[in-house]
């Protein structure tokens, strides 16, 4: 194979008929596979693999009995999809009701933290005194390490002697008595606001960014036009930071959709308002030690989310193939 | 590049050997000078746990020269840890199990059985109390585990709330109730009992305890029925004493371990507790003497409902096991031999406070407290072993979870009836028969 691939560019550099080339010449070609082959490698090792595996376990019945060899497990064809996908079922009821929860966390949570991070982009746009300052505190949250950030939250949101009670209860008034939010439906708005401050930090920096590439000169025309700040917001920046969006709402979008973190720091087992999908599936594997359903859950999800990356990616190509 | 390809080559060949180590490996001795041991945390913190068991595993190695590398795992993360190691293969050599799930453990075949030779090498099963080694294992095969630790649930009430509201402490859960709701007064933040109302473990637990009282079988025939009337009637026995009677502390559905349960107790938060015989222990870090609480079993209705037995507590405890993956199997059966031996069992168990697991360390005066021969009197008379079958695990798991959550939905003021305790175990019982 390598004998017939030539790396273009390099043929004219070779005298033709050259015998020291002749025995070169293999080996060159060969260099660039060489090269890619460890990423290859990786690359299989650390995503084919492993989900060519999961999709192979989530045909089998893969209980207590077989998880120390696994590839005696006995092959159970669709049966656990059929329990996964059975709306009759319980375990397909709680796997229903964790998407939809799932879905609407992660509506918000995209939602919430581009507005915010647009917001924050754009009011740092204009050099002021304390801009450096405070941009580094509105990165602060992304620069965290996820647990000790979550479990700060978790403090917080305790019922007894969290501070989120002690500002709304006792201080400002605002509720009565103590309400529980890590349990109940306020865990719902738990995860959204501790998503939403661990990830606009993100969207604020992207857009910060796109921002940059933005020339000044347009605004300055915006302006002697008479375009106000909305007209200018509205007309200039919200279609040339397009790309940047299509891009930076996708990875919110996957991020929020598939964390495990937060939710798992948060609540250990979140309560049903807040169960989100990725740590539901491994709870529902761990309460019946069926591992081969908790594949075939994840299966379900993988295939959800590349349809929904790549009919997004598609409808982003049409638009602006026609834009 | 000749480099990295050879690098690549490795890594592809570790890789493939890897995949292929999943699930083989049977245990030798080729380390024989190092184990890992796998500590259950049965201190008031995990670094008490290493504090305790440190310097007992430093006498170990210096009596065998074996270095024994300890990690102790809370409860509500000890059964993840086990299965994906034994998953994976890729565990200690030594390992501390809730002995309730000793059955469906075994059943994974990760472990190494103690036959007649292997048991022999620990001291024998004349050395552990008989009643102790009833949940090592399912019955018919070689126990997978030996006991390392006894325990039993008794009711711990405050002497002292009860003496100023006049009362005794209950013989029935009826009187268990009244005197709890005489002991509530949530504008003075006293409750009548704490629960941990955030672990599945005493969920499971308790629902046993109460089902069994109430007459239910969890198992049938291999079958589960955990959605019977009597297993109902059990479950709301506990989570009522939140949702209907108000006799809990609601914050109580957030209490994940022990240290939250304790600390209202010994600061007269709550006047009384149902918890595992290590508790005094922590009372006394909590700032409370042994003379300020009594223990007593846990009451059962009277009259019992019909077909149901007089359960204070289930056969609890600890046991330790060797992962058949082990690399030092002579070592790891020399550490637990170590850990069960009389001199060991009075340290560990004075400090952290369970009951031994061989006769001979009740000679010691410390084990002949008021609490520990009520303990002993639970164990011996009002108390069963849960079901030793490999489903056992998935019972604590799944009920464990319902009871939990149906405690979160009463704190959180939602109803909890009859129906809705009965609508959620069916649930957990479909899950079971579907998963399984």
């Amino acid at each position: 194979m390598s004998r017939t691939v030539t790396a273009p560019g390099e043929a004219p550099s070779r005298a033709p008929g050259a015998p020291a080339h002749r025995v070169r010449r293999p080996r060159r070609a060969l260099l660039p596979y060489l090269l890619v082959l460890p990423a290859l490698i990786a690359e299989l090792a650390i995503h084919v693999i492993p989900m060519l595996v999961g999709a192979w376990m989530s045909l089998l019945h893969l209980t207590q009995f077989f998880i120390r060899n696994w590839t005696a497990a006995p092959y159970g064809g669709l049966t656990n999809y059929r329990v996964a996908v059975d709306t009759n079922g319980p375990v397909a009821k709680d796997l229903i009701h964790s998407f939809l929860i799932t879905v609407a966390v992660t509506v918000l949570v995209v939602a919430l933290s581009w507005m915010f991070g647009l917001a924050a982009a754009v009011f740092l746009e204009k050099p002021f005194r304390g801009r450096g300052v405070l941009r580094t505190l509105f990165l602060v949250p992304y620069a965290l390490p996820v647990f000790t950030a979550v479990i700060t939250w978790r403090f917080m949101f305790q019922r007894d002697n969290g501070m989120v009670n002690a500002l709304l209860s006792d201080e400002l008034h605002l509720a009565h008595g103590h309400p529980f939010w890590l349990l109940g439906g306020n865990s719902f708005v738990a995860i959204v606001v501790v998503n939403v401050w661990r990830l606009w930090p993100f969207a604020f920096l992207t857009l910060m960014a796109g921002l940059q590439s933005i020339p000044g000169d347009l605004y300055e025309a915006a302006a002697i036009d008479g375009a106000g700040f909305a007209r200018r917001l509205r007309s200039v920046t919200l279609p040339l930071l397009r790309p940047v969006n299509r891009v930076l709402l996708l990875v919110l979008f996957l991020w929020t959709f598939n964390d495990f973190n937060t939710a798992y720091v948060l609540f250990e087992q979140p309560p049903a308002d807040a169960d989100m999908i990725s740590i539901h599936i491994y709870n529902a594997s761990f309460l019946t030690w069926n591992f081969g359903l908790g594949s075939a859950m994840s299966v379900l999800l993988l295939a959800f989310l590349l349809v929904v990356t790549l009919g997004y990616l598609g409808a982003g190509r049409l638009r602006s193939r026609h834009a | 590049m000749k480099a990295r390809g050879i690098a690549a080559l490795a890594a592809s060949v570790t890789l493939a050997a890897g995949l292929s180590a999943c699930g083989s490996g049977g245990g030798d001795d080729s380390s024989p000078k190092s184990l890992t041991y796998w500590a259950s945390n049965q201190g008031r913190s995990i670094q008490q746990d290493q504090q305790v068991l440190g310097p007992e595993l430093k006498k170990f190695e210096a009596k065998t020269g074996i270095k024994v590398k300890l990690e102790v795992i809370g409860w509500p993360d000890l059964l993840n840890r086990i299965l994906a190691a034994t998953s994976s293969g890729q565990g200690p050599d030594v390992v501390n199990v809730g002995n309730t799930w000793s059955a469906s453990l075994q059943a994974t075949g990760a472990f190494q059985p103690f036959d007649d030779a292997t048991i022999a090498k620990v001291g024998g099963k004349a050395k552990f109390i008989p009643s102790t080694l009833t949940s090592t294992g399912a019955a018919g095969k070689p126990p997978a585990f030996v006991p390392l630790y006894g325990l039993a649930y008794g009711l711990f009430y405050n002497k002292k709330l009860f003496a100023d509201a006049g009362l005794k402490p209950p013989q029935s859960w009826q009187e268990l109730v009244a005197d709890a709701k005489k002991l509530t007064d949530p504008a003075k933040k006293q409750y009548g009992v704490v629960m941990e109302g955030a672990s599945y473990t005493e969920g499971a637990h308790f629902a046993f305890m109460f089902g069994r009282q109430n007459g239910a079988n969890l198992f049938q025939g291999g079958q589960p029925g955990f959605d019977s009337p009597q297993m109902v009637a059990g479950v709301k026995q506990y989570v009522d004493l939140m949702a209907g009677q108000k006799v809990v502390n609601p914050s109580n559905a957030e209490y994940l371990n022990d240290a939250d349960m304790l600390k209202d107790f010994a600061a007269g938060k709550a006047a009384m507790m149902m918890i595992q015989s290590y508790a005094p222990k922590g009372l006394a870090e909590n700032g409370m003497k042994a003379g300020e609480f009594g223990v007593v079993p846990i009451p059962a209705p009277d009259p019992l409902p019909p077909g149901g037995h007089k359960v204070s507590s289930h056969v609890a405890g600890i046991n330790i096991g060797v992962f058949k993956n082990t690399k030092n199997k002579d070592g790891a059966l020399k550490l637990i031999d170590f850990l069960t031996s009389p001199d060991e069992q009075k340290i560990l168990d004075t400090q952290l406070g369970p009951l031994p697991v061989v006769q001979q360390a009740y000679n010691d005066p410390k084990f002949q407290t008021p609490e520990i021969k009520t303990f002993r009197d639970i164990l011996a008379n009002a108390s069963e072993t849960l079901p030793m079958i490999p489903q056992e695990a998935q019972f604590e798991t799944l009920v464990g979870n319902t009871v939990k959550q149906l405690i979160a939905d009463a704190a959180a003021g939602r109803p909890v009836d009859d129906q809705t305790i009965q609508s959620r175990l069916a649930a957990a019982n479909k899950k079971m028969q579907s998963g399984g």
